[in-house]
Order: C-alpha cells, then structure tokens, then sequence
C-alpha cells in the first residue's frame, strides 16, 4: 500500500515513524487517511523490527480531529450517524495505539484539536512542542469528546479540570498540559524531533518486551480493582521472567557488563 | 496419526490436544472432527487420561465450520452428515474437558467450547455463533448449550445477530470460568486440569455426569441422580483413603478403584 496522507517507515533501530500528512488541513482525519493509518499500524503491529512506534505530525499542526469538510450537514440534508465513524475508525484506532504491545511515543507538534487531542492520551510516552496546545473542541459544535477523552482526561487531570476541559473547550497550552499531568514533557519547537526521535531510538535498545508488559498492566490497573492487578502482576512478571531480555539483563547486571536487548 | 490436531500424551494425568489447521483458522472440517472424536476416544479408554484441555492457537481456537464442505451438502447429504455422531462423540466425553480458549471461537468453535466443562479463556477471546449470516442455524448445539450458559436474552442476541461477544463479556454471561492474559491460557488450564487429575477419578466422572444431569432432567430426577451417585462412591477404596488422608492432615494417594 503507498501511503498519500502519512509518512510511514521502519528503520534498522527498529523504530518505526508514522507522521499524519495532510499539513494543509492540519492532518485533520478523513476516511482515506483513517484506512493509512490502519494499515501501516497493522505493519507495526506484524513487523519483526519494530520496537517503539513514534507518532506525530507533519507542518504546523499535530492534528485537528475529524476533518469536518467530509461532513455533510447541510440544512434538510440527513443527520449524520456519527457514531459509524466512531465504531469504524476512532474506537479502533484508540484500541490499537493502546493495545500495540510496545511502547509509544507521541510528539504533538502544534495543535491538537478534537479527536487529535485525546489521539495523545491513547499513547504511552508525549512530547510536546512548547507552542503545541491542546483543545477539546467538541463542545463548541455540540459534540462530546470521543477517541477515549471522556474516560481519558478524567484519570490523568482529574474530574474538576476534565470537565472544564471538555465544556469550556478552551486551547490548552503545552506547559500547562506538563503541568496538570496530561502529558509528559514540553521541548523546544526546534528540538521536538530530534528528541522524540532520541527518546525512541533509546527505547528501541530497551527490554522493549517487559515495556509492552509494563504498558498493559499500567493501562489495565484503570479497570481493576486491588486484587485483580496484583495478580495481573503476578501473571506479567511470569512471562517477563521467561523472557530473553530478563535472562540477558540479569546476566549484564553480574557480569558488570552493558546489556544487548532484543525485545523478547 | 492425526493430521490436524497435535496431541501431547499425558503427563500427569493430562493429554493436550491442540487444534492444528492454521491455514484455515482451525475451522472444523469433518476431517477434524473425526479426529478429534477419534481422540477423545482414545483418551477415554487410557486409564493414565485423566483429564484433557484442548486449545487452538494465539489466532483462533476454532473459527467456525468448513463452508465449502458445507456447502457440498444437500438435504440428503446433511441428514447422513456424519459430522453429527462426531459431535455425540465429542459431547459424550467422560472425562474432564478443558478449553483453553484464545482468539476467535465461533460457530461450531464455540460449539466445541461448550461441549467443554471448564473453559479457561485468554482476554482477547471472542464467542459467537454467525451461522445466521450464512442463512442457517448452529447446528452442534449452538441453539440449546448457549441459551443454558448464557441465558435467553443473550443467547437470543448471539443467534439472531450473529455477533461476537468478548472474554470479559463471555465470563460475566456465565460462558466462561476464567480469563487469563492470552500467553497464559494454556498453563491455565493445565495447571486446573492437572489440579482434577490428582482427584479421585471416579468422584471426578460421576461429578460430571451428575453436573451434566442437571442441565436435561428436573431437579426431583436430578437430586436422585445425584444420590445414587453419591451413594455408590461409598463402595470406592479411593473415598476411604480421601478421608482418612483428611483424618490424618496428609496428600490423599487416589488409585481410580
């Protein structure tokens, strides 16, 4: 498949790089880019090499949502069942950045607005360009948040700012998202790529195996109750400790000697 | 020797038999089936069987039946389909039968599913019976076990819709006992079934048959059932050394007499 609205690839580091590429539009979705989207996670998700996905966006803008030009709401025209759009291409792609069983890192570039706000949150590590913000539009044409905002935004800022968020729909900027904990780190604009590509090639020579089992519990400890995630724990520790990486980290750790990880 | 099922002999009482068309996401072709059914049979007779899982791969447990087989048959050839003395074979088995369940498990997967008595599945499992779409029915008891397990309502959904229900949901619904992370399903089930085997035998057998007695009788007919069964385990040596070992605060050493 050759990709029009995305940048794609995987390098020998084993980082592979999925840019949104339609800057004109702020890499606002359409169903086109949806479909690249899709398929180029499904390669992350099949490839042998890929260790960290990163995330980001192409121009000024990080991504502004659904693009609302493929809307038709005209006067007298049918009203728009936009929960199809949901089913069919935001709830899976939440579902996938969540579920990829290795880390990834989300650069926010510029604005993220909409479904491009709440995009970040599905993701495990963000970077954002000081200048990036981040608003909830949806309240200002009626809408609610989706791509996971409401579930989201709750748990990593707290209720009070959650709601102020979503119904205020005011542009949030990057230092204050650092601030309140929705993202993790603001960078110079300059130098937002070359540190997102850094952190990723860091990671990409991790136990990158043990971070997707890190991830999956830490994702999961949302929906569980004490118990269930100490025995979820117990069930990851188990397959991280018949890991190559463990057995590899170990044996550096004694031997005094730096580790060669490979991810499984 | 099998073509489409890998068998691993049992080692401590337990025989894995694993599903093996991965071409085809382990559909249920007659061929299969009799192999199965051939399988369990096998199973049944070795008195070292105490207890067998069965699993598919990551993928799929079973992804429905073959359609182009299928679809070869007509009136006649469905009703001398001998897929349906499979299915009795299958059902009919003794012993504990465990499914460790990961990925897909619909249609006659899921049939094969609730023919097993314990069912351990992996978090991204998912249940269904889609013959609807095909425009036909479940034809292995999908209609009669699912509404037992499941309920009406539910069943009802499955069925008519023809769509797929996950883990978490199938183990609320009742379909399930367990869920696991997917790498885990299958030790799962063989750390449970090698828990059973170390029981007593034939306290396991009659448990079951008196636990699949109350699915098709009335209670009165059931809790007589039960009774008698209860009552002939006195004549086992194996009750007398469960309790005594009970008495006695040590392992229980069951010989299955």
């Amino acid at each position: 498949m050759l990709f029009q609205h995305i940048l794609f690839s995987i390098d020998d580091d084993g980082v592979a790089l999925l840019s949104l590429n339609r800057p004109e539009q702020l890499n606002s979705f359409n169903s086109a880019m949806h479909l690249e989207v899709r398929e180029a996670l499904k390669q992350v998700r099949q490839s042998e090499h890929a260790r960290v996905l990163l995330l980001t966006g192409e121009g000024r803008g990080f991504c502004a949502g659904q693009d609302l030009s493929d809307r038709n709401v005209a006067p007298g025209a049918e009203m728009p069942d936009l929960g199809e759009s949901i089913e069919k291409f935001y709830n899976p792609l939440v579902r996938s950045l969540r579920d990829l069983p290795l880390p990834v890192i989300c650069a926010v570039n510029g604005v993220a607005a909409g479904a491009g706000a709440n995009l970040p949150l599905a993701c495990d590590l963000v970077l954002a360009a000081r200048s990036a913000s981040f608003i909830q539009a949806f309240c200002k044409i009626g809408l609610v948040p989706d791509s996971g905002g409401t579930w989201l935004l709750p748990r990593l800022v707290g209720m009070a700012r959650a709601k102020a968020l979503a119904m205020l729909g005011e542009r949030l900027s990057a230092e204050q998202a650092e601030q309140w904990g929705l993202i993790y780190r603001v960078v110079d604009d300059a130098a937002l790529r070359d540190e997102a590509l850094a952190l990723a090639r860091q990671l990409a020579t991790q136990p990158t195996y043990g971070l997707a089992l890190i991830k999956r519990a830490l994702n999961q400890s949302y929906d569980n109750r004490f118990d269930q995630q100490l025995e979820l724990e117990r069930d990851l520790q188990r397959l991280a400790g018949r890991s190559e990486d463990y057995r590899e980290g170990v044996s550096a750790f004694m031997n005094k000697r730096a580790p060669a990880f490979k991810g499984r | 020797m099998p073509s489409n099922l890998v068998v691993q002999p049992p080692a401590d009482g337990v025989r894995l038999v694993t599903l093996h068309r991965p071409q085809a996401l382990n559909a249920l072709n007659t061929e299969l089936l009799a192999e199965l059914a051939a399988e369990l049979d096998a199973a049944e007779r070795d008195a070292h069987t105490r207890a067998v899982v069965i699993t598919g791969n990551r993928k799929a447990f079973a992804a429905g039946a073959d359609i182009n087989e299928m679809a070869e048959r007509d009136l006649v050839g469905i009703l001398n389909d001998p897929r349906v003395a499979h299915w009795q074979r299958i059902a009919a088995f003794s012993k504990p039968l465990i499914a460790a369940v990961n990925g897909f498990a619909l249609g006659g997967g899921c049939e094969l599913v609730m023919c097993a008595d314990i069912v351990i599945a992996g978090s991204d499992a998912r249940f269904g019976q889609p013959e609807i779409n095909l425009g036909i029915i479940p034809g292995a008891g999908g209609t009669q076990r699912l509404l037992r397990a499941v309920g009406k309502p539910l069943a009802m959904q499955m069925v008519l819709s023809g769509e797929a229900i996950d883990a978490r949901h199938a183990l609320q619904a009742g379909l399930v006992s367990e869920i696991t992370e997917p790498e885990l399903t299958v030790e799962r089930a063989l750390q449970a079934a090698r828990a059973i085997a170390a029981k007593a035998p034939l306290a396991v057998r009659l448990a079951k048959e008196a636990l699949l007695k109350a699915q098709d009788t009335d209670l009165a007919s059931g809790l007589r059932f039960e009774r008698h069964a209860f009552t002939l385990l006195a004549g086992t040596a194996d009750r007398d050394e469960g309790i005594r070992a009970f008495q006695e605060k040590r392992p229980a050493h069951f010989l299955g007499q």
